[in-house]
């Protein structure tokens, strides 16, 4: 019984992470190309005004996705969050300084006040998406936890794979690159369903271009993951209907290079989410029942099983249910109310 | 070197003293608002409208240095305080989930529309918009405040198998008889600190001479909601908390009156200095019985002094802790005067042309901050030693195997890019206010200065 709820709990914390890889994801990506894709000062705003409104709220899939798996995994949170502490320190960091250059860029007019934040807008968002595709290699890689359910992993070491990695080795590293190459490409899918005129035609070539390289270099990730931790494979072996996860991510993937190519816009953003949701999904089925795989040892790793808390978690099923809609029900509202392209002429006229 | 302890407290007093500066601001605001554009809307007086949406744009403000400096919070329980989060995350998640689910969403979304939607949905949404960001910000204050209730009165859960703890009762969470003392009194204290800015506003724009009408509205607004709040800090919220902390916690509530030993009519220690070499309060000035009373409602009752529990029980910084509350209560006690002389003098018709006065609203501005920072200060010192009062002593709750240099390095990066969010904010702030409420309509020049991208 205790087992199926907590496997229930695993089902609603990843999706909710997914969601928020998927929304702001696009934020992220947006900050990459932003300096390129949009270079005078009306495209930039053109750009900010177009996550403007719904960045915030993506941001808060994260923190909501935290706070469940805090709830229902503390042991999981406690580790994770201590054992890549410098890691978390600084995505904080440059989560704050990437909130702050959204909300602070307009409100000096300044020939050296813009482009500071756009500078920090872009670098940060670009680290990020580094940061966060390291952060899904080493829970695939696994992490050295101890016996009491505990680690401490250093940036880095001798940067390759082992009982005692680093965050960064070869293989996070080739992750990293990976997620900031996929978040790229769906900023830019983000983007050209939202803006019109050069940024437009910038925004898909990007969108073009990064599409083929993320085929080419999920082909690398996924060769590199089998070699780098084979008990993912486990689950395959066993349930090979998992297929089908990662599988949609390629078919989704290959319908957005053709919506890409037919300038169907809003099709090309949905499937470039859906990629992104089936590698999310893929990655999962691997890990599970793990959360936090143990490299020194696999009797330590973290499960559904052994790290969930041992009581009130249907009490939560409850509320989720209901906070859940709720979120639905305003994430529906605020995308209609700001859907459609923005406009880039009632920005010049100084609206 | 000190421990890795050390420096994960000082971490998270800084992070969430830091944080506190902006959500006491934004909620105070956020009910200042919803009054603002419910005026506008019911009398149909387009100055109320362009009134709420100057404050909008500084509730804007605040609302981005919260939301950034929010996150190292949650981040926190996890990086630097790993055995208390597996200890205790089966209870506490759930209000930090919740917070996340039923108030973040809730404030994130609306306020786009807040800023972005006026032209486009109409006064109605526009006021809707503004209604749902009052309720999103006082829940995520209840939620949070749940959070910390529970540590300082833990009650609904229960000791698991592998001794960590887990929910049983979610109505007992969400109603620990703490909580509703604790949050009635901050939030109280919240409106303190937005009333005060908005009065300080107003006389800042009188003396100066500018935008007479916006000035007559925010400090007249400012002073009816500041004079209210300050009574209620005191009583009953302010009483109330206090009673918690003697029925609960009675060796924090000894400590931070500074009454060393236990007393028939104990009297109540208005000013001096505790000397905890002597175990007495040098320079005393000292109401007599007051204490008793205010306890028990009898002058005679019993207070438990400090030497009543043993030293191992008593919060690690008595002097800081009895001067945090001192400053909390004292500060309290010149809000009521000054904001009573100032409806006062609304009332008689002569505040608009008391600059004595008005120079004094002005300048204090800041003082919220200090009675709320002294508050926390109080509540969060008092808990000591414990970090769940009666389970989990702090000493017990960080993480395991973050080594103290590693605490060291993000601490001092906090300390330096708090000192500039600082600088940065109060340089916003001011070129927000010096810029004035535009006048709808007369200012394309100003468009830049709008809240937006
Ligand atoms: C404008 C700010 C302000 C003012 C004037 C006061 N307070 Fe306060 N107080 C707070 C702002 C605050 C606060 C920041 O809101 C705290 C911190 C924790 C909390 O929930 O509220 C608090 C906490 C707090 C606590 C600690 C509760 C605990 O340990 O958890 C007590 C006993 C009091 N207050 C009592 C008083 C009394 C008797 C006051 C009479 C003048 C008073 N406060 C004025
Ligand atoms: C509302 C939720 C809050 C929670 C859950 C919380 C929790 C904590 C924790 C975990 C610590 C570190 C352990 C310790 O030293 O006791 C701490 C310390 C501290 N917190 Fe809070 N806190 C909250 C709110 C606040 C606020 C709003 C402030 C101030 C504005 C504050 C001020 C402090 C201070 C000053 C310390 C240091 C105490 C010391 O080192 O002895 N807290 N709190
Ligand atoms: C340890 C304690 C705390 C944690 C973990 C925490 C967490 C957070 C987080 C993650 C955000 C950003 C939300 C977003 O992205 O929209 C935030 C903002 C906010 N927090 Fe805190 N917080 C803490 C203490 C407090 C306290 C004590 C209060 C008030 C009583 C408070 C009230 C708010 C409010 C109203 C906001 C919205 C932004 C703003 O108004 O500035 N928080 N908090």
């Amino acid at each position: 019984m205790e087992g199926s709820l907590s496997t229930y709990w695993f089902v609603i914390v990843t999706l909710m992470l997914a969601v928020y890889v998927v929304l702001d994801g696009f934020d992220f990506g947006t900050g990459i190309i932003y300096l390129f894709a949009a270079r005078s000062d009306v495209e930039r705003r053109t750009v900010l005004r177009a996550i403007g409104p719904v960045w915030n709220g993506n941001e808060v899939w994260l923190i909501a996705g935290g706070g469940l798996l805090f709830f229902a995994f503390p042991k999981v949170y406690a580790a994770g969050f201590s054992g890549f502490y410098l890691a978390l320190i600084i995505v904080l960091w440059l989560l704050m300084f990437r909130g702050l250059s959204i909300e602070l860029r307009s409100h000096v007019d300044h020939p050296l006040w813009r482009p500071f934040w756009d500078a920090s807008f872009a670098v940060a968002s670009l680290l990020l998406a580094i940061v966060f595709g390291a952060a899904l290699g080493n829970l695939l890689r696994g992490v050295p936890l101890n016996a009491e359910g505990y680690f401490f992993t250093a940036l880095w070491t001798t940067f390759t794979p082992g009982p005692e990695p680093g965050i960064l080795d070869w293989y996070t590293i080739l992750m990293g690159v990976l997620g900031a190459v996929i978040l790229t490409g769906h900023g830019a899918n983000y983007l050209a369903m939202k803006t019109g005129g050069d940024l437009y035609q910038r925004a898909c070539r990007i969108a073009q271009v990064t599409g083929w390289l993320m085929a080419a270099l999920s082909v690398v990730a996924i060769l590199a993951t089998a070699l780098v931790q084979p008990a993912l494979r486990r689950n395959y072996d066993a349930h090979p209907v998992g297929y089908a996860v990662p599988l949609l991510g390629v078919l989704a993937l290959a319908g957005m290079l053709y919506f890409r190519r037919r300038e169907r816009n809003v099709a090309a953003f949905l499937a470039s989410s859906a990629f992104i949701v089936g590698m999310l999904g893929g990655a999962a089925w691997g890990l599970f029942p793990n959360l936090l795989l143990a490299t020194k040892d696999p009797a330590w790793s973290l499960t559904v099983y052994n790290a969930a808390t041992p009581g009130g978690l249907e009490i939560g099923l409850v509320w989720f249910a209901v906070g859940i809609s709720l979120v639905i029900t305003y994430t529906v509202y605020v995308y209609r109310s700001f859907w459609g392209k923005v406009d880039l002429s009632s920005l010049e006229e100084g609206k | 070197m000190a421990s890795a302890l050390v420096y994960d407290r000082l971490q998270f007093a800084v992070t969430i003293t830091f944080h506190y500066l902006f959500p006491q601001l934004t909620m105070g605001l956020a009910l200042l608002i919803l009054y603002l554009k419910s005026r506008a809307l019911w009398t149909g007086n387009r100055h109320f409208n362009d009134a709420a949406r100057f404050w909008i744009k500084l509730f804007a403000l605040s609302f981005a240095f919260g939301v950034v400096t929010g996150i190292p919070m949650e981040f926190q329980f996890g990086t630097n305080w790993a055995k208390f989060s597996r200890y205790a995350g089966g209870v506490i998640g759930q209000t930090l989930a919740m917070e996340g689910l039923f108030a973040f969403f809730l404030e994130s979304s609306f306020l786009g529309i807040l800023l972005f939607g006026e032209k486009r949905f109409g006064p109605r949404v526009h006021w809707f918009a503004a209604l749902m960001l009052f309720v999103g910000s006082w829940l995520s204050g209840y939620l949070i405040i749940a959070t910390n209730a529970w540590m300082q009165h833990p009650v609904a859960y229960a000791v698991g198998a592998d001794g960590t703890l887990h929910l049983t009762d979610f109505w007992g969470l969400l109603l620990n008889p703490w909580l509703v003392w604790q949050y009635a009194h901050n939030m109280t204290a919240a409106v303190a600190t937005g009333s005060f800015v908005m009065a300080a506003v107003g006389a800042f724009y009188l003396l100066s001479g500018t935008h007479p009408a916006y000035a007559r509205t925010f400090l007249r607004t400012g002073v009816v909601a500041a004079a209210l709040a300050s009574v209620v800090l005191i009583f009953p919220t302010g009483h109330g908390a206090g009673r918690m902390v003697f029925e609960h916690q009675p060796s924090t509530g000894a400590a931070f009156e500074g009454h060393f030993h236990s007393e028939r009519g104990a009297g109540i220690v208005i000013l001096g200095q505790p000397n905890m070499e002597t175990m007495t309060i040098d320079n005393p000035l000292v109401i007599p019985w007051a204490l008793s009373f205010l306890i028990y409602e009898r002058f005679g009752a019993e207070v438990k002094g400090l030497d009543t529990f043993p030293r191992d029980r008593w919060p690690d910084n008595i002097p800081l802790l009895y001067y945090a509350y001192h400053i909390m209560v004292g500060l309290g006690t010149i809000f009521v005067a000054i904001m009573l002389t100032a409806a006062l003098l609304l009332w008689l018709g002569y505040l608009y042309r008391a600059r004595w006065l008005l120079w004094i609203i002005l300048l204090s501005a800041p003082f919220p901050y200090i009675a709320t920072t002294a508050g926390w200060m109080t509540a969060e010192l008092g808990r000591q030693p414990w970090l769940v009062y009666g389970l989990l002593r702090t000493s017990e709750g960080a993480s395991p195997l973050v080594s103290s240099g590693n605490a060291l390095f993000t601490l001092l990066g906090f300390l330096g890019l708090y000192l500039l969010l600082g600088l940065l904010f109060i340089f916003l702030a001011f070129d927000i206010v010096m810029h004035g409420p535009a006048v709808a309509g007369t200012r394309k020049a100003g468009a830049a200065r709008k809240p937006g991208y």
